[in-house]
């Protein structure tokens, strides 16, 4: 996939955080392992608040366990994670929902509700937290759904009879319903034709700075992580090897990071065959 | 000492499955009292294990009444002992086979079904998702089914016991000679509340099981289409041999004197 240097990133954007802005979340000594596959060994990264940081990896190389511990569905062997200085790993569930309540989350898949119309989906976490009424709900679906690019006709389709395109829109508009103040992407632009990753790109672009949201991502795709990173960080044999703004990504001089950027079967990472993390 | 090794591996295997089913069936039934109900899901799965189950549940008691009729007939003639026939059909009904049977074909309907719809659910990250929208997936996914399970069930075999005593009466009214209104007195001669109340204690019973075996393997199913597959027939068998160990329990508990 092409680079597409005309379009404005978001490293030419004024930032809206100063450049030491305080760590959102932060990471330390993170291990997890799976039977005799260790998939996170000791990992430190801090997200700086109203940055959006992306994980650059390999297939297998833990990108998802590191993401779903965040999100307290992946409970990790040992490490910390602090959200807003508050401790996740260990916490009650009382405090993990209250912590989950910052996030949103759009997954791979979309991963959309399919016995449910779209304005459902849209609007679970308002009405599962009891924010709103049903026909509230409804309303604020829709002005969400118009956020993402999609008309009110979308509302009463169910995710089945949705294109891939328009099922990752309806999964972003569910992430940022309760305007959160973290947002997490799982491979935005997996499964997309390269004209459509780019539409999700620039929408995950657009709303994470109006938000003003803290953005941790997840991908192996470069032309999605040029558009949508402040930071980048490279995530290899379950450790961070190299973290930085991402208009260094070319000049890292790091050798792991030159061969994942440029996509070079040889160099310092020996590809095996492992399963998916 | 391979075959010691052996006999152990597999019993700690059955003692770990079994410590795993209680505490999930115990962790949902608790996340399901100690906070909200949703009973639009609780609704949605009423409907579809209760009243679209009724077909299946419907058909196989009629058939199984005029079967018992028959048989009994062709049996008991050679004693004419051709007057036990009603009470035979009713108590079979509502003690044994109204149950039993209504819980095996509910199990291959509905067990499957949830096997295989919160599989798909769990190997979407569906219900990774419900987690992060900070809903708990047993108190909103696994609760309503279990619920629903228990409660539907009964009001099946109910209806099952009333559609097998109508099959035995077709059959010994219209081949086997027997007067109308003299086999359905024949029937509630010997009837009593307890067989009735037996069966739907079972009922209930086989409803939690099928649905929690339902649940757990789908909620856990691993590896896409496959391990989707192999949870639905893990969830029907384990519900099929549930159910029978669970009848004799509930027989032994009721009528063992």
């Amino acid at each position: 996939m092409p680079d597409t240097p005309t379009v404005p990133t978001l490293a030419d954007r004024p930032a809206t955080a100063p450049a030491a802005a305080p760590a959102k979340i932060a990471i330390r000594g993170l291990v997890k392992s799976f039977g005799p596959k260790r998939v996170l060994r000791g990992l430190d990264l801090d997200v700086p608040e109203g940055r959006s940081l992306v994980v650059i990896g390999g297939s297998g190389s833990g990108k998802s366990v590191l993401i779903k511990s965040v999100l307290g569905i992946v409970p990790p062997d040992a490490g910390s994670i602090r959200v807003d200085g508050q401790e996740l790993v260990g916490a009650s569930r009382a405090d993990l929902d209250r912590a989950r309540r910052k996030f949103g989350m759009l997954f791979q898949g979309a991963a959309l509700f399919d016995s449910l119309p779209v304005w459902e989906n849209v609007a679970f976490g308002l009405l599962a937290r009891r924010l709103v009424d049903r026909r509230e709900a409804r309303e604020r679906a829709i002005a969400t759904l118009a956020r993402v690019g999609l008309g009110p006709e979308a509302a009463d389709l169910y995710p089945a009879e949705l294109s891939g395109g328009m099922q990752k829109r309806v999964g972003l508009a569910r992430a940022i319903a309760a305007e959160p103040e973290i947002l997490f992407f799982d491979e935005p632009t997996t499964g997309l034709d390269p004209i459509m990753a780019d539409v999700i790109n620039e929408l995950i672009r657009d709303l994470v700075s109006e938000l003003g949201a803290t953005a941790l991502s997840i991908t192996h795709d470069m032309a999605s992580v040029r558009k949508i990173a402040h930071r980048v960080a490279m995530l290899y044999e379950g450790k961070i090897i190299w973290e930085g703004p991402v208009e260094r990504l070319d000049d890292s001089g790091n050798p792991y990071v030159d061969q994942f950027v440029h996509g070079r079967a040889h160099g310092p990472i020996k590809v095996g065959v492992e399963r998916n993390g | 000492m391979s075959l010691l090794a052996a006999i152990g591996r597999a019993t700690l295997a059955l003692l770990s499955t079994v410590g795993a089913v209680v505490l999930f069936a115990l962790r949902a039934v608790a996340s399901g009292l100690t906070g909200r109900l949703y009973w639009r899901q609780l609704g949605r799965q009423i409907l579809e294990m209760g009243y679209f189950s009724l077909p299946v549940v419907g058909l196989t008691a009629v058939f199984t009444g005029m079967v018992l009729a028959l048989q009994s007939y062709t049996g008991f003639a050679r004693f004419e002992a051709q007057n036990a026939i009603p009470t035979i059909v009713v108590l079979s009904m509502t003690r044994e086979l109204g149950p039993v049977l209504a819980g095996l074909m509910v199990a291959g309907r509905v067990g499957a079904s949830i096997a295989a719809e919160l599989g798909t659910m769990r190997v979407t990250e569906q219900i990774d998702a419900l987690t992060t929208l900070a809903t708990d997936p047993l108190r909103y996914l696994v609760f309503p089914r279990l619920l629903a399970g228990t409660l539907m069930l009964p009001a099946l075999v109910l209806v099952a016991d009333v559609i097998g005593v109508m099959g035995g009466w077709l059959v010994s009214v219209y081949k086997l000679g027997f007067g109308p209104i003299e086999y359905i007195n024949r029937s509630f001669e010997h009837l009593e509340t307890q067989d009735v109340v037996s069966g739907l204690v079972k009922a209930a019973v086989f409803g939690f099981l099928l649905t929690l075996m339902g649940c757990y393997h789908g909620y856990r199913s691993r590896g896409g289409a496959q391990g989707v597959g192999a949870a639905t027939t893990r969830a029907v068998v384990s519900a099929s041999i549930l159910i029978l160990i669970a009848n004799y329990v509930v027989t032994e508990l009721f009528f063992a004197r």
